[in-house]
């Protein structure tokens, strides 16, 4: 029983990353109808969004040492630190955290930029060429992050306060062994958080309500006199937020490096395809589902058993998927199947 | 089956002319070495499988790579159990590649688009995590797999054919390493060059084309799609299991890093810069991808400061701060800048670019003849 809740528990957070990056990746997929292999791009925008942030908060100068009596000896004290104290350490600590404002609108502006520049060119093109712009896209992304960054992952910490483990046995009465590190169960909340918010904002404002009539009859709602473009333009935006979000509250967990987007795009994917293709609740559905499967497959009793399922059940999954129920989990008849 | 038209014929004989010349006119632009030749002589190769699949039924494979591998292994595999001879090999490899390919083709071929584009990306990207990771006995995992001087070699040792030195492939005692290799690798290309001029130009390739333009009002005229959809793709992967086979013909390793999608993704690319569809252009478009990657890549800083030392300080300077992220280190970021560039603004690839020009430049030709017949009528 312990090994079961903790294994779902080590599904979780895993699962929040798939889940919001296809939530974003169906979502341009059900509005605009573009196969984005540039999405898990994003998740890795978002992630150095958090590092500079960071890099951002540490700019320092170098200052004598105190501590050290005998030579004269210089460490480098962060300028926030310097004006503000304690109060500036704290701040520093909570970068991650705090590097989601920054994040918000940046995301923002590189999705509108984006579509306006390059994807709304490509509604009418093949699904073909959308992957192959998209995926030239990808590697330009990756590439000059690579090059402001470098090719080694950089480290960013959770703030010391959530940095430990819960002991999450404890509170569910089970025993000391299932512990869960703080910030894995912050970043499920905060999936939770923001794929609730998506829901609700497509479910209850005008907007929203909008953007499902167009995802729906595109036509029909422009001849209403809507301008369904630019809504969807700003969609585009929003799930590049969503998927900017997902990669700066995941930097804590994974050291972030240039690539790590790419591992994820082609998860995210195969998520979308189980979920079914532009269905938001399928997409959050298998994000979470597969999750926790791979980590149920990693498990060493299993292991044991099935070596090497631990890589691939993913897209076991996909494939038996596919060719089982081509729409997938929750999605709607007709979709794509041509 | 076997006869070609004449302007075929002239095609191929240029073809083979061009290919086996390779070295001569290759010289002046830096590429004319075996190392080079061998790369695009192999993903040439890769490149025409692919086109068969892709340009000619508009099937888009995201996992090609993995028969790359799958070539690789059987090829480094028959080296070290068989014989250095490079023919079973060869033979073995694109077999193997084939039966490979019969498997995921019969299972992608169920879905299409998107789907088969998901499903073929899912297939390969299983092949290769398992490559790195169970299938580490026979893959020997992330160190790569590679021939060993007392490895069984079971028919060389029955004829007794003994090998001093490091174990390199051999065609009946040539080393294929250096030119020897670029020759049989380019009698490889021009052989499924052959090959691919015939399935274009057959009843058979006329179908796929049906396929690609029209699907289902292929199936209404009472065509089961099916069959030759399959056939396609496991032509085009034994074309693939050929070309990851004379990798590690000419250089006797084989890693799992060569199944991974990117890969894939690459082989993409060459067909669509060349022209997919096209005869000519998959080659044209992996000699190209190869020669800027060895071209762009080889590039350091100061190199880059020599090639602009022509010029002013400031503006040597400047040129090489904007010019560095893109060559050395960062090719994949011109790479991938080239992806987006040919798709977005030349999608017929380069071959439909000439046509164009040529067109162009004949209409106008045709153009001021009329002019001057008018005069003369004047």
């Amino acid at each position: 029983m312990d090994a079961f809740v903790l294994q779902i528990l080590n599904g979780l957070d895993k699962g929040s990353a798939y889940a919001l990056i296809a939530l974003g990746l169906t979502l341009v997929f059900g509005s605009l109808g573009v196969v984005n292999f540039a999405h898990g791009a994003k998740f890795t925008l978002g992630a150095f969004c958090a590092v500079s942030f960071q890099q951002l908060l540490t700019i320092s100068r170098k200052v004598k040492d105190e501590s050290v009596t005998f030579f004269d000896a210089y460490k480098e004290v962060p300028y926030l630190e310097i004006w503000w104290g304690d109060t500036g350490s704290m701040i520093i600590d909570w970068a991650v955290p705090l590097s989601i404002f920054l994040a918000i609108p940046v995301m923002l502006l590189i999705g509108l930029v984006l579509e306006r520049g390059l994807y709304q060119f490509f509604y009418k093109r093949t699904h073909a060429e959308q992957i192959l712009v998209t995926f030239g896209l990808a590697i330009v992304i990756q590439e000059v992050i690579k090059t402001f960054y470098g090719a080694n992952p950089i480290p960013t910490p959770a703030p010391a306060m959530l940095s430990g483990t819960a002991p999450i046995g404890v509170w569910l009465g089970l025993g000391e062994s299932v512990a869960y590190p703080y910030w894995r169960l912050v970043y499920f909340l905060f999936s939770l958080l923001v794929i609730g918010l998506v829901f609700a904002f497509l479910r209850y404002t005008t907007f929203g309500m909008v953007v499902r009539a167009g995802m729906s009859d595109r036509e029909t709602v422009s001849l209403l006199g809507l301008n369904v473009e630019r809504r969807f333009t700003i969609l585009f935006g929003i799930a590049s937020v969503v998927a900017g979000l997902a990669g700066v509250m995941y930097t804590p967990i994974v050291p972030p490096d240039y690539h790590m987007g790419m591992e994820f795009l082609v998860l995210s994917f195969v998520v979308v395809v189980v979920g079914g293709m532009g269905s938001l609740p399928g997409a959050v559905a298998a994000g979470f589902l597969l999750g926790i499967l791979q980590s149920f497959a990693s498990m060493n009793e299993i292991k044991s058993l099935l070596p090497g399922l631990d890589q691939i059940i993913v897209y076991l999954i996909a494939v038996i998927v596919l060719l089982v129920r081509p729409r997938g989990l929750m999605g709607q008849k007709g979709v794509m199947e041509d | 089956m076997f006869s070609l038209s004449r302007n075929d014929r002239l095609l191929m004989l240029g073809f083979t002319a061009v290919v086996l010349l390779a070295p001569l006119w290759l010289q002046p632009f830096g590429a004319g070495y075996p190392d080079l030749l061998q790369k695009f002589a192999i993903f040439g190769l890769f490149a025409i499988g692919y086109n068969i699949l892709f340009g000619l039924t508009g099937y888009l494979s995201f996992g090609h790579a993995a028969f790359l591998g799958v070539g690789s292994y059987t090829t480094v595999w028959s080296f070290k159990l068989l014989s250095l001879n490079v023919i079973p090999a060869v033979i073995l490899a694109t077999l193997l590649a084939g039966l490979f390919a019969v498997v995921i083709g019969f299972l992608s071929l169920r879905r299409s688009g998107i789907y088969f584009a998901i499903l073929t990306l899912a297939f390969a990207q299983m092949s290769y995590k398992l490559a790195y990771s169970v299938l580490t006995p026979i893959t020997n995992g992330e160190t790569g797999l590679r021939v060993l001087r007392d490895d069984p070699r079971i028919i060389d040792n029955m004829l007794g054919t003994a090998h001093d030195g490091s174990p390199i492939g051999s065609l009946f005692g040539i080393g294929m390493q250096g030119y020897p290799a670029f020759y049989f690798s380019a009698v490889m290309l021009i052989l499924g060059f052959y090959l691919s001029v015939l399935i274009f130009r057959s009843p058979f390739g006329l179908k796929l084309r049906a396929i690609k333009s029209n699907q289902s009002r292929m199936q209404y005229t009472g065509y089961n799609t099916r069959p030759y959809l399959l056939w396609a793709f496991v032509i085009s992967g034994m074309y693939a299991g050929m070309a990851g086979s004379l990798l590690a013909v000419t250089d006797p390793l084989a890693g799992a890093e060569r199944m991974q999608w990117t890969a894939s993704g690459e082989v993409v690319l060459m067909t669509i810069l060349g022209g997919t569809g096209t005869l000519l252009g998959p080659i044209i478009g992996a000699a190209l991808i190869k020669y800027s990657e060895n071209i762009f890549s080889a590039f350091n800083e100061s190199a880059l400061h020599e090639a602009f030392s022509f010029l002013p300080g400031f503006i040597e300077n400047f040129l090489v701060t904007i010019v560095h992220p893109f060559v050395g280190e960062g090719w994949h970021l011109t790479l991938g800048a080239l992806f987006m560039i040919i798709v977005i603004f030349l999608p017929g690839g380069l071959m439909d670019g000439l046509s164009r020009i040529a067109r162009r430049w004949r209409a106008r030709k045709h153009g001021s003849d009329e002019a001057d017949s008018s005069q003369v009528e004047d």
